[in-house]
């Protein structure tokens, strides 16, 4: 009897493997952290207390969350969100505007967001405002209960903040610093920016009001805690459908976490980088691999997926270039390496290549000169190469010099794998180096 | 991980894909698998670079049509600017086409990215897109760079920008480290699109062949194509310029009945001197096939091809001409053989006397020198036989040279009272117009004493 109960709950494989998916790329990409905080629980709890000050109290606030690149700002954030919102008086109670530097790059696009936000388009109607400032408080004044006593507690996130410190006379920034420090309204300022050097960038009267409360986070977990999250990001929740499969999953997980060649991957992507959103990428390639005909994730699939993520993409391009650019990238190199780095132009370049071709060559035809110039222009599309001024139109471009944006080792290593390398090309190639 | 048949779409939309589809099968795998079903989160955005004619933009465009996918295809040569990117993603969204009914409006206006999230969004929603991955594709994505600054690294972040299942992908020849802003961004996953091996390019090329004749016949043609053609370009589409344009002068002899489809040798040997011709304007476009047909078909066996830089000879004034020729002079000599060259009785002064250990490149290496007009005028009258007079004329001259850009102005254009010149000719057109006033101008060239 139990026996077929079971049964009834596992789904055939399509379907499991459809569901790990489906949990574990949300779990990888929504910043939804998989239950443990790891290393940062005393900025949360200050977030917290913080937001719960505006929140019960009506006191004002303003803070900047700094951390490098994916070390989880918006994680944290939100996080602290959510627990406020679940205190359920509090829910009602306030209003949450969002912004994005990237989004609202100049103040009057901010306020036209921060309208439509607090829903507040009806009760601007067609009012015109003489100051940003007159406008701004109209509207957190629209929040007030009716008898003007009590006001609404707003949160006001900036996302990418150091970009709003570029806008002109930095108007939005003092004038929420101003209503946060003059208690006008409850509102809170939360910034979240990766410049550490953000301070520098507010005016002397923006900074001034600002409460220079900081939260940073900096990514300051060790290697084991890492594996740990490895596993944890992986693992399936007790709240999959079908027990067993999850139960095998987990295995295959744990299994993992064991394997050698898994725990160099994860060494060599942590020592070049501790930022958990590029291990989310990692462990996301690998699990595209996971299929029906393949259903558990492997030492092969991390293996892959590493190396899908660190490619030397300027050798894949060498890769495909044509013999007659080929030769051109080695001449600019011979040219280097005998002038010790100085730029080089067309012209100088024609003349190495065209004493190779007279000399040492016999399987490289000899071009004609437009030929090679296009060829030469190719590379500069490609960016390979790079001009050394601006563009000017008073030199021709045979004499624009340029600088050659290539290591010798990449330039020698991309002439290993090149198809059909002609011999004498490869030997010039090298002959410099003796 | 080589077979389709494991990805979730129905059977015959991936047989149809593998029909279209040719030699890119590890890279239309990496991107079925990437972006999983439909119904699944994907990833914020996709970097797809390789070189030009590896089939970017083809199988991204095949491979969402073909599966249905919603999605919106943007090229950013033709967008140029932010706005009418924004617009082209929304009337492809709402399958909205400017046509003459709505005076080739748009179907929403959108200026700023702000307005351009809040209209996504709406879009999503009407049509019904809520509960799938909307692939947004930017071709030619270098040119993000050069739009407003906060274009790239909003769309990189565009999924938690709009809270919605939408992946950006980006198609571009350029490396990603170059496009990587000053404070960072979200990092997109790159997939590389390797360029076509030699034989992948002979099973391309060889799947065009016209219906008058045999596959094989066609396959041998494209074989000795690429023999010839190869190690200059493994551009697809100038290859495949090539083989349309040659092919009928392939065929000529078996047209003729001079020789079968079989006789591979007789048939390289009619067509080898016109590829080696072809082999000097590659990529040049210096003429058009229709004139290059043409040319072919008068076949004149003495045929100089003539190309842009063979028509480069300008029909000068005199005095121009002289003037010309003392501007090259002046920009490739140093001012201090002057006397050397233009002196009766310098005396004897060897090359080695004043060759200094810096100027050992020759100046041709180098590019033109600017120099003061009054050196010019000296150069003008030592080389002029007849006596010349500083005229008005001559002056006049001289600007109207600048208006051809022969010479050029360098400096500011209010410098009235010494300016200074460069000269932008070649030494094969400077040759050319000393031939015609019997000039021999190497003789006064310090690089070649």
């Amino acid at each position: 009897m139990s026996k077929r109960k079971s049964k009834d709950k596992s789904l055939p494989i399509g379907e499991c493997i459809f569901q790990v998916q489906a949990h574990l790329r949300l779990r990888l990409l929504q910043l939804a952290h998989p239950g443990k905080r790891c290393g940062v629980e005393s900025q949360h709890k200050h977030l917290v207390e913080l937001l719960k000050r505006t929140v019960i109290h009506g006191e004002s606030n303003s803070v900047l969350i700094i951390g490098p690149r994916g070390s989880g700002k918006s994680m944290l954030l939100q996080d602290a969100l959510r627990e406020i919102q679940a205190v359920k008086e509090l829910k009602e109670n306030a209003l949450a505007v969002h912004l994005n530097g990237l989004l609202q790059t100049s103040d009057k696009i901010a306020l036209k967001e921060i309208t439509r936000q607090l829903h507040l388009e009806n009760v601007v109607g067609d009012r015109v405002f003489g100051s940003f400032a007159e406008n701004l408080s109209f509207l957190l004044d629209a929040l007030k209960t009716g008898d003007r006593t009590s006001s609404c507690p707003v949160l006001f996130i900036l996302d990418e903040f150091d970009l709003f410190a570029h806008h002109k006379n930095q108007t939005l920034l003092y004038n929420l610093f101003d209503i946060a420090q003059s208690a006008q309204t409850p509102i809170t300022v939360i910034g979240l920016t990766c410049r550490l050097d953000v301070m520098e960038l507010l005016e002397k009267r923006v900074k001034s009001r600002f409460s220079h409360r900081q939260i940073h986070l900096l990514n300051s977990f060790s290697f084991s805690e890492y594996q740990a999250m490895f596993k944890e990001l992986l693992s399936l929740s007790s709240g999959f459908p079908d027990v067993s499969f999850a139960e095998q999953w987990n295995a295959s997980i744990q299994s993992l976490c064991e394997n050698k060649t898994v725990e160099d991957i994860l060494q060599k992507q942590f020592n070049a980088s501790k930022d958990l959103r590029s291990l989310h990428m990692l462990l996301l390639l690998a699990l595209c691999r996971v299929c029906v005909s393949h259903p558990n994730l492997n030492a092969a699939d991390f293996v892959e997926a590493y190396r899908l993520r660190c490619v030397d993409s300027k050798a894949n391009i060498l890769h495909g270039l044509s013999v007659l650019e080929m030769c051109l990238i080695i001449a600019m190199k011979h040219l280097q390496d005998t002038y010790q780095g100085e730029p080089f132009n067309f012209q100088m370049v024609h003349n190495e290549f065209q004493k190779f071709v007279q000399r040492k060559a016999h399987s490289v035809y000899n071009f004609e000169k437009p030929v090679v110039l296009k060829a030469f222009e190719h590379l500069h599309q490609l960016e390979l190469i790079k001009p050394m001024e601006g563009l000017s139109v008073r030199t021709q471009k045979e004499y624009r010099l340029m600088k050659l944006l290539l290591d010798n080792s990449q330039i020698l290593e991309a002439l290993q794998k090149y198809p059909n390398c002609p011999t004498d090309v490869r030997q010039w190639a090298m002959s410099s180096l003796s | 991980m080589t077979t389709l048949e494991q990805f979730p779409y129905l059977e015959e939309k991936l047989q149809d894909l593998e029909k279209r589809i040719l030699c890119r099968d590890p890279q239309l795998s990496t991107l079925l698998a990437v972006f999983g079903e439909p119904s699944h989160l994907s990833f914020p955005s996709i970097f797809i670079y390789g070189h030009t004619g590896t089939g970017k933009t083809y199988i991204l465009k095949t491979v969402l049509s073909t599966l249905e996918l919603p999605y919106a295809i943007v090229n950013c040569v033709e967008c140029f600017t932010s706005r009418l990117i924004f617009e082209q993603i929304l009337n492809q969204l709402y399958d909205h086409c400017p046509s003459p009914d709505n005076e080739y409006s748009s179907y929403e206006r959108c200026d700023t990215f702000n307005e351009f999230i809040r209209l996504y969004k709406k879009a999503i929603s009407s049509e019904g897109f809520e509960n799938q991955t909307v692939y947004i594709v930017l071709d030619k994505a270098e040119l993000l760079r050069e739009m407003e600054a906060n274009l790239l690294p909003a769309f990189l972040r565009l999924q938690e920008l709009t809270q919605s299942n939408v992946t950006v992908i980006f198609l571009s020849e350029i490396v990603w480290e170059s496009f990587r802003p000053n404070t960072g961004c979200l990092e997109p996953i790159t997939i590389y699109f390797t360029d076509y091996s030699k034989v992948e390019l002979q099973k391309i090329l060889s799947s065009d062949y016209p219906e008058e004749y045999s596959p094989e016949f066609y396959a041998s043609y494209i074989n000795i194509l690429l023999g010839v053609f190869y190690t200059v370009c493994r551009d697809i589409k100038e290859l495949r310029h090539l083989a349309a344009l040659n092919f009928p002068k392939f065929c000529e002899p078996v047209i003729k009945g001079e020789a079968k489809e079989v006789d591979s040798h007789k048939l390289w040997r009619n067509i080898e001197p016109h590829l080696k011709r072809a082999m000097q304007t590659i990529y040049l476009r210096e003429i058009s096939s229709s004139q290059w047909e043409r040319i072919q078909q008068e076949d004149r066996e003495a045929f100089q091809l003539k190309g842009l830089s063979a028509h480069a000879h300008v029909e000068l004034p005199y005095y121009s001409k002289f003037l010309l020729i003392a501007g090259y002079l002046a920009s490739y000599n140093p001012a201090r053989t002057d006397k050397r060259f233009f002196l009766k009785h310098h005396g004897k002064i060897k090359k080695t006397d004043f060759l200094k250990k810096h100027e050992k490149t020759s100046n041709h290496l180098l590019g033109p020198k600017p120099f003061p007009l009054d050196r010019l005028l000296a150069i003008l009258y030592s080389i002029v036989d007849s006596r010349v007079a500083p005229t008005a004329n001559i002056f006049s001259q001289i600007s109207s040279l600048v208006t051809l850009q022969l010479l050029t102005l360098v400096g500011h254009d209010d410098q009235l009272d010494s300016p200074k010149y460069k000269c932008t000719v070649s030494l094969d057109f400077i040759r050319a117009v000393a031939r015609t006033v019997n000039f021999d101008i190497v003789r006064y060239l310090y690089d070649f004493l």
